[in-house]
């Protein structure tokens, strides 16, 4: 699995989320490579302007739900006719319509926990987890773009990573370090 | 700056010219201060409801329902009645949430999270009244099917109370996911901005470790969409299955086909009138005037004049099927309704819900706050009312007149139902002391098209607008004049 690694960041903070937009369109044609971007509310076609493959959570949560639906829908027909059979008025044991209410709860129940689940897992989202924030206001009404640099990176390259932030109307540029964790197989897939 | 076209028709969601800033300290404000005077003593006063009510809860378990006033012939009484109003209430975070986030409803985000919190609560407090009501409340995992000593002894799958089951707990479990899932990145805002050391660590925990990453969002993003394409089916299932508690039996006056749409749309309609109840409260308290505004409350106004109207329809046809099927056990029953020993409950029912909502077809109404309010109240009363009609008029006068007898609720029951409301409250006061009332980040995301200063006001800039957006679009001349073919 992944472990732990130290990465400095060389950042730029913009105060409108159309500008950031602009920023990462401009940095991406001057060839730049993007660490990631921050953002306080979600920003609509920043993972595209960046270059983020979609999510194929949602199909995650169609294999969770038809996994509720099966598992509904064989259960009940297993109790009414193989374990336990009852002469309910001569009707039939296997009554399809009776079980449509239970199939449908199900399958929405497995659906929503699952992809809930596998949501929060490869966020890296749970109780205790506390990420190297690099600016707190990244949550409230600023917007950042980073660069990751590291000793390989040369004095002209770091330069002109700070051309563009500035040149794009980054408000702050600045640099840190912070700990972060190498997406593993499952969090690329996903 | 550029910003989306927005027509100068539709009112602005957010007042007061708000940057991104001033929202996140509007709303994350009030979770970081001390709590005041006025909310330590509201919360006293509901928790010592609350306490009585479990005490009077522990006394019924103690004692069993003999302490009701519920009879061989009244077998359902307020317990039911209070389950089925809870239920109900439930409806509308979900709805708010999930629908309206289907149909791009912005007005939504002023209200949706409050909104599902009392669906959380509401749906706690209804929860109760069926396993209080087993009797036997420790034996109330029988209601699962679960592998078991007493041979292969399954639930009844047939049976709709066991759908009940699934359904009510299917959707506590997915309502609370939905919540939890939008809350998190605004509790992460409230992490990045408290100075306290518990408080910090506090907020961080709940967060989860949130930051906000273009990856995270839009895995977000996908998960909310999904979560309410599921969820919206979800909320009209929970309700039509609880109409099936009753539709399916043959009780004259519950054996109806309607009762599914019935009981739906009048669980949207109770649940409107108690979020309007709670925020107008709410909104004053926190000075949220500016992100909850008489544009969310006239929309909300609306969808109450839709769901009391098609409510209002029902109890009609209702009465006309009663006559029109020939069949003497139902134009019984409802004569009985009409005019029988409960009139008082079914005449309460029809004013409060089927008179009292048509009032907001006057704009002037549906855009007045202390009329809302009141009316919100009268909306609560009756829906409260419908379920006492249909479960205990039905009831109260079956096939063997010698049985026949008229149910009072005794002390024991009414406080439950009163402790429900107090822990409810509880609840929600706990609630907008500790976590942002208004999604944040969801109300920053509509900022640029709902701000006030964003939506072009005079003739003069909307020409602009539109000819700023149909030259940059390449279809100026047809945008402009429009062309028609000839003949």
């Amino acid at each position: 699995m992944s472990s732990k690694h130290s990465k400095r960041i060389l950042y730029g903070l913009y105060e409108d989320e159309e500008i950031l937009l602009k920023a990462v369109k401009n940095a991406r044609a001057e060839g730049l490579s993007i660490w990631n971007c921050l953002t306080p509310f979600p920003v609509h076609g920043l993972d595209h302007a960046m270059g983020i493959k979609d999510t194929r959570l949602h199909t995650a949560g169609f294999v969770f739900g038809a996994t509720g639906t099966l598992t509904a829908l064989t259960f009940m027909s297993w109790v009414n006719t193989v374990s336990y059979p009852i002469n309910f008025g001569g009707k039939p044991n296997l009554s399809l319509p009776a079980f449509i209410p239970i199939t449908f709860e199900l399958t929405v129940l497995f659906a929503s926990v699952g992809m809930v689940l596998l949501y929060l897992f490869i966020n890296r989202l749970a109780p205790g987890m506390e990420p190297d924030i690099l600016d707190p206001r990244t949550t409230s009404h600023l917007f950042l773009m980073g660069f990751e640099i590291d000793d390989s990176t040369s004095k002209a390259q770091i330069d002109d990573v700070r051309r563009v932030l500035q040149e794009t109307g980054a408000v702050e540029i600045a640099e840190k370090n912070i700990e972060e964790e190498e997406d593993g197989a499952i969090r690329q897939i996903f | 700056m550029g910003h989306a076209f927005v027509s100068p028709i539709r009112e602005p969601l957010i007042t007061g010219r708000k940057t991104y800033k001033q929202i996140t300290d509007d709303i994350c404000g009030p979770v970081e201060g001390p709590p005041t005077k006025s909310w330590l003593a509201a919360i006293s006063f509901t928790a010592v409801v609350a306490l009585i009510g479990f005490a009077t809860i522990g006394y019924s378990i103690m004692y069993g329902i003999g302490t009701y006033g519920l009879d061989r012939t009244v077998g359902w009484g307020w317990d039911i009645t209070n389950f089925v109003w809870w239920v109900g209430i439930g409806h509308a975070g979900t709805l708010i949430s999930a629908i309206l986030l289907l149909f791009r409803q912005k007005w939504r985000t002023g209200v949706n999270r409050s909104a599902e919190a009392m669906t959380i609560f509401a749906v706690m407090c209804a929860g109760m009244f069926p396993l209080i009501h087993m009797g036997r409340i420790w034996l109330m995992f029988f209601v699962f099917p679960y592998p078991n000593s007493r041979g292969p002894l399954w639930v009844n799958f047939n049976s709709p109370l066991l759908w009940d089951v699934f359904a009510i707990s299917t959707y506590f479990t997915v309502s609370l996911l939905f919540w939890y899932a939008g809350l998190i990145p605004d509790l992460a805002t409230v992490r990045d901005r408290v100075t306290g050391k518990w408080q910090k660590k506090l907020y961080s925990i709940f967060s989860f470790g949130w930051r906000g990453s273009a990856k995270e969002w839009q895995r977000f993003e996908s998960l909310s969409l999904i979560l309410a394409g599921l969820a919206a089916p979800l909320v009209l299932s929970v309700h039509t299955i609880v109409s099936f508690d009753f539709a399916t039996s043959v009780i004259p006056g519950w054996h109806t086909t309607i009762f599914p749409p019935y009981f739906v749309a009048g669980a949207i309609f109770s649940g409107f009138a108690m979020v309007l109840t709670l925020m107008l409260v709410a909104r004053k308290l926190l000075k949220l005037e500016d992100y909850i505004t008489i544009a969310h409350i006239e929309s909300m106004n609306k969808v109450i004049v839709l769901t009391g109207s098609i409510v209002g329809v029902a109890y009609i046809t209702e009465l006309f099927m009663s006559w029109y099927s020939g069949s003497p056990y139902e134009g019984y029953a409802f004569r009985n309704r009409v005019s029988g020993p409960y009139w008082w409950a079914y005449w309460a029912m029809m004013t409060c819900n089927v008179i009292s909502p048509q009032f907001f077809w006057v704009q002037s109404l549906r855009r007045n706050v202390i009329f809302t309010f009141i009316l919100s109240i009268f909306i609560n009363i009756g829906m409260w009312f419908e379920r006492f009609v249909i479960i205990v008029i039905s009831l109260h006068r079956d096939m063997l007149p010698s049985a026949w007898s008229y149910y009072v609720p005794t002390w024991v029951e009414v406080t439950i139902f009163i402790g429900t409301l107090g822990f409810f409250m509880t609840c929600f006061l706990l609630f907008v002391k500790v976590a942002p009332v208004v999604a944040v980040a969801e109300v920053k995301s509509i900022l640029k098209t709902s701000g006030d200063q964003y939506i072009t006001q005079s003739p003069e800039q909307v020409e602009a607008e539109i000819n700023k957006l149909a030259q940059s679009s390449g279809h100026y001349e047809s945008l402009i004049k429009p062309q028609y073919d000839d003949e």
